[in-house]
């Protein structure tokens, strides 16, 4: 099993420090499917990137641990400190868009081989892929095409198929069908269930879709400003959230059948650059009090294998209770709905008064250099 | 007249054809031209790529540095500085260059690539500089794409992601640069030629035009014209095979 | 919405909206040289009377001196006066130049950029057709053909008939990209005409590369000006950085112990065209910054 300890990830940049995952305490079992969901800029992107061990400037791991549970070829346990090495061989990585990740003038046969985990033996490597990739639905010819000339689901199997080939113990998906028509998601979805029941590892799973995590993971953590505020079984996580947060993203996704009206969430996370004391969460919080302001709460196991970060977790049935009794579209009379929205406005403006949010998305933007910015037009005409 | 590549007698050298005087001059400007654009290129985008690559260290910096003062010094003062320098001050070439007629003995050989070597330095020179900043900034572009970040997330090497991820993809539009500058090369090849003298089609233009030779000027030009055109055509069908996503359709 | 939040913007610390960048390094060498030079060449001419092209006016040949900064030539002219003016007919004609080539790129290139259709068909097969045809062989025609008479005028009117087709490529692709985004068909839908999208929405998008262009088409014109004259197909009797090279080479000023007379302006034309690409480059840098790296 995989354990974070107290793991702080901070990035330096001109502004100065910012730490994108404060204090993240938790373990995942072995065989399991977990989803990390939570709002731009909650840190969901750079647990995950912890957790492959794509450290470098400007991010890097201020404090805290990550020990994955198994020893590499040496012998040695795998932690944050070493688990470079297991690229691909133990740990890999299924990215986002399949299409930019493929280089574009070299065959894929190639690229399954360029590798430290695959390079030594290539040709044994490459019969091994052709027979693997016929198992997940693709001609064993593929791979010697050209990215180009795959379509895009074909190539995003590629991607699944290069991260799954080795057996690793832990698969790191960031978002990995985002990028795709729904069509072609389920069928990498149905894909990656498949494959992990075969092959019993890990997979850690981001996505902005609770509906790909309702379908997918068996566990979910959700996180919010840089912390981890729930952590259990997804079908208790939908059916009944022990934070309130979790609640109110749930409760925000349309059913067929149910014309309830929807409430959003009004506001946005506050910045990383100045957090609030006390429970992050609070400002937007329906449920907060004064010991929320003032008193962080921490992660602690309310169910078996299911923590929450709330001081509040027994009023929030209450809320379910209140958010499900909702009126339905057709009830709302038009002054009502003006109403709400109005209502809903004034205190987004308020929340954002308080909290002065930052945009952020900066904390994920790679650092561009400005020589990059324009090519200069070559004077080359003008000699 | 285009077509059978005959544009009269030339005035200055009658009854001689021009098109025998330009076919003569033809093979010193190609093997000029086409030596020092294919070294010049060549350097230039290594030197480029590495700066390019490394770019957060020192030396990259400093060989940007390189590219940035030679790019802009037009090519008739480079020519002067190569004389000045390597002939005047060391003496190491010969001022002004003599070809001297006859069959091609290796002997003759060398003496050609020794009375050529400044030329051609001035031309390698003169190409170099853009090359290494353009490669440059388009490495520094291309290390940002997806399919290189991702690379280093399997753990390839540095050089091989350096080869095989950023160069083999920032070629692509250098090799497009290329042909749009064939006609500033060109140009300065002709200036080149009329500086040192050097026995090609840049002199022929020059002495015609000072004699108004209007056969051969008009010859010259032509073929000046035709050779560009030429080339660029030639780099067009190169290109494909460098970009498999040209060369076949998905 | 104001309301709410302006009390709190006042005691909160103030967040600049953009910073304005500092000027980069090589922005700052680039305005410092060519301004050095611009100045030198603009300005001191003002003090000298007479006219440093009149050959004779002292004895030839004379080394460096407190009276002759930089000694005289075969042709019994002073070599620092000449230079300076040299610089300042270059830079002149290389300004005129531009002001000319910017003015129609700029035109042709939003333009075509814009309104496309067959307008922007034959304006790319004109300006593909002068970005291919080599320059300098055409310049050396038409000098030939005019033998002798060629005026600084005429020059500079064909500088600027070869000079634009460059940057009206590249404009033209800015106000490709630019036509397509949102804001632009915001205007169109609120029925503003195309010379008001042109001028307000696509233009300040635009004037970026103009700047680039117009100080990279400087170092054109000032470069095949002086190319020419150097083999000595340009007006020589203007004084031009050209031109001194040419009567430098004529008279053998390496033989003659002269090194001065070509090393001179060698020197200061490297300078020129180093401040000028310094400063092209390090605007482009700045205003890429500017925009965030858009």
């Amino acid at each position: 099993m995989i354990q974070l300890k107290n793991v702080v990830a901070e990035y330096t940049t001109k502004r100065g420090r910012m730490k994108a995952v404060d204090g993240v305490d938790l373990v995942i079992p072995d065989g399991v499917i977990v989803g990390i969901a939570g709002e731009s800029g909650c840190g969901k992107s750079t647990l995950m990137k912890v957790l492959y061990g794509d450290l470098g400037f400007p991010l890097s791991l201020a404090s805290g641990s990550v020990d994955y549970g198994f020893t590499n070829d040496k012998g040695q346990p795998v932690t944050d400190a070493n688990v470079q090495r297991e690229w691909f061989r133990h740990v890999s990585i299924i990215p986002q868009s399949s299409m930019s990740s493929l280089n574009p003038v070299i065959r894929i046969r190639e690229q399954f081989v360029d590798f430290p985990a695959t390079s030594k033996d290539k040709k044994a490597t490459l019969a091994k892929v052709r027979e693997f990739v016929q198992r997940i639905g693709l001609p064993p010819e593929s791979i010697d095409a050209y990215p180009h000339q795959l379509s895009g689901g074909m190539r995003q199997r590629i991607m699944v198929a290069l991260a799954t080939f080795l057996e690793p113990e832990v698969i790191l998906a960031d978002e990995p069908t985002t990028a795709l028509d729904v069509v072609v998601q389920k069928e990498i979805l149905l894909l990656l269930l498949e494959l992990q029941e075969k092959m019993r590892n890990t997979i850690i799973f981001v996505s902005h879709d609770m509906g790909v995590h309702y379908q997918l993971t068996h566990q979910m953590l959700i996180m919010y400003a840089g912390k981890a505020v729930e952590h259990g079984p997804t079908e208790e996580i939908f059916r009944a959230p022990l934070h309130p947060y979790t609640l109110l993203l749930t409760s925000a996704l349309p059913t067929i059948g149910d014309d309830r009206a929807r409430q959003g969430l009004p506001g946005s996370p506050p910045s990383l650059w100045d957090p609030p004391k006390g429970c992050r969460f609070a400002p937007r919080c329906p449920l907060a009090t004064e010991k929320c302001r003032t008193e962080e709460p921490p992660l602690v196991e309310v169910r078996p294998g299911h923590s929450s970060a709330c001081h509040h977790i027994d009023r929030i049935p209450q809320l379910q209770a209140d958010l499900a009794k909702a009126p339905s579209l057709d009830d709302l009379d038009e002054a009502r709905l003006l109403a709400q929205v109005q209502e809903n406005l004034r205190r987004e403006h308020e929340i954002d008064a308080t909290a002065d949010a930052a945009p952020p998305s900066e904390v994920d933007r790679p650092e561009i250099p400005s020589e990059v910015a324009d090519t200069v037009a070559p004077a080359g005409g003008e000699r | 007249m285009l077509l059978h590549f005959d544009f009269g007698p030339s005035f200055t050298s009658y009854p001689k054809p021009v098109s025998e005087i330009i076919l003569a001059a033809m093979p010193w400007t190609i093997g000029l031209l086409v030596t020092s654009t294919v070294i010049a290129w060549l350097l230039g985008n290594l030197v480029g790529i590495i700066a390019g690559y490394y770019n957060k260290r020192r030396f990259a910096t400093a060989l940007e540095v390189v590219g940035i003062v030679l790019y802009p010094i037009p090519y008739y003062v480079l020519a002067l500085t190569v004389v000045l320098v390597l002939a005047y001050y060391l003496g190491w070439f010969p001022i002004t260059s003599t070809f001297l007629p006859g069959p091609l003995t290796p002997q003759r050989v060398i003496w050609i690539l020794y009375n050529s070597a400044l030329p051609a330095l001035t031309l390698i020179l003169a190409g170099f500089g853009w090359n290494i900043l353009s490669m440059k900034s388009l490495a520094v572009a291309t290390k940002e794409e997806g399919y290189v970040q991702f690379a280093r997330l399997k753990g390839v090497p540095d050089w091989r992601r350096m080869n095989r991820y950023v160069f083999r993809n920032a070629l692509l539009p250098q090799l497009t640069a290329l042909v749009l500058s064939l006609g500033t090369i060109f140009n300065g090849a002709l200036l080149t030629e009329m500086i040192f003298a050097y026995p090609g089609i840049g002199l022929l233009m020059r002495t015609a035009a000072g004699a108004g030779d209007y056969n051969l000027l008009y010859g010259t030009i032509t073929t000046a014209i035709i050779a560009v055109a030429t080339a660029a055509f030639i780099l067009d069908l190169i290109y494909p095979l460098f970009d498999p996503r040209i060369r076949l359709k998905g | 919405m104001t309301l709410a939040t302006a009390p709190v913007v006042a005691a909160a610390p103030v967040k600049p909206r953009w910073r304005v960048p500092r000027l980069n390094t090589r922005l700052y060498l680039g305005i410092t040289i060519t301004g050095v030079i611009a100045l030198t060449a603009f300005l001191l001419p003002l003090f000298y009377k007479g006219d440093p092209a009149a050959q004779g006016m002292f004895l030839k040949n004379l080394p460096v001196s407190g009276q002759h900064l930089l000694g005289t030539n075969a042709l019994g002219q002073d070599i620092f006066w000449f230079l300076v003016f040299a610089i300042r007919n270059s830079l002149l004609l290389g300004v005129a130049v531009s002001a000319g080539c910017t003015l129609i790129s700029t035109l042709v290139g939003i333009s075509a950029g814009y309104i496309g259709g067959w307008y922007e068909r034959i304006a790319i097969i004109l300006t593909d057709t002068f970005i291919t045809i080599p320059v300098f062989p055409i310049l050396i025609v038409l000098s030939a053909l005019v033998r002798g008479n060629t005026s600084f005028l005429t020059v500079g009117l064909i500088l600027i008939a070869f000079g634009w087709a460059w940057n009206a490529r590249t404009i033209r692709s800015m106000a490709l990209t630019i036509r397509e985004r949102e804001f632009i068909n915001m205007a169109r839908f609120s029925g503003a005409s195309t010379w008001h999208i042109i001028t307000r929405q696509i233009f300040p998008y635009v004037y970026a590369y103009m700047v680039v262009g117009f100080i990279n088409t400087i170092l054109f014109a000032i470069n095949t000006e002086a190319s020419l004259a150097v083999i000595g197909l340009s007006n020589v009797a203007v004084p031009t950085l050209g031109s001194i090279i040419f009567w430098a080479l004529n008279y053998n000023a390496m033989m003659i112990g002269q090194q001065l007379w070509i090393i001179a302006p060698i020197v200061t034309t490297v300078l020129m065209f180093l401040g000028l690409f310094l400063l092209s480059t390090g605007y482009n840098e700045y205003f890429a910054e500017r925009r965030g790296v858009a």
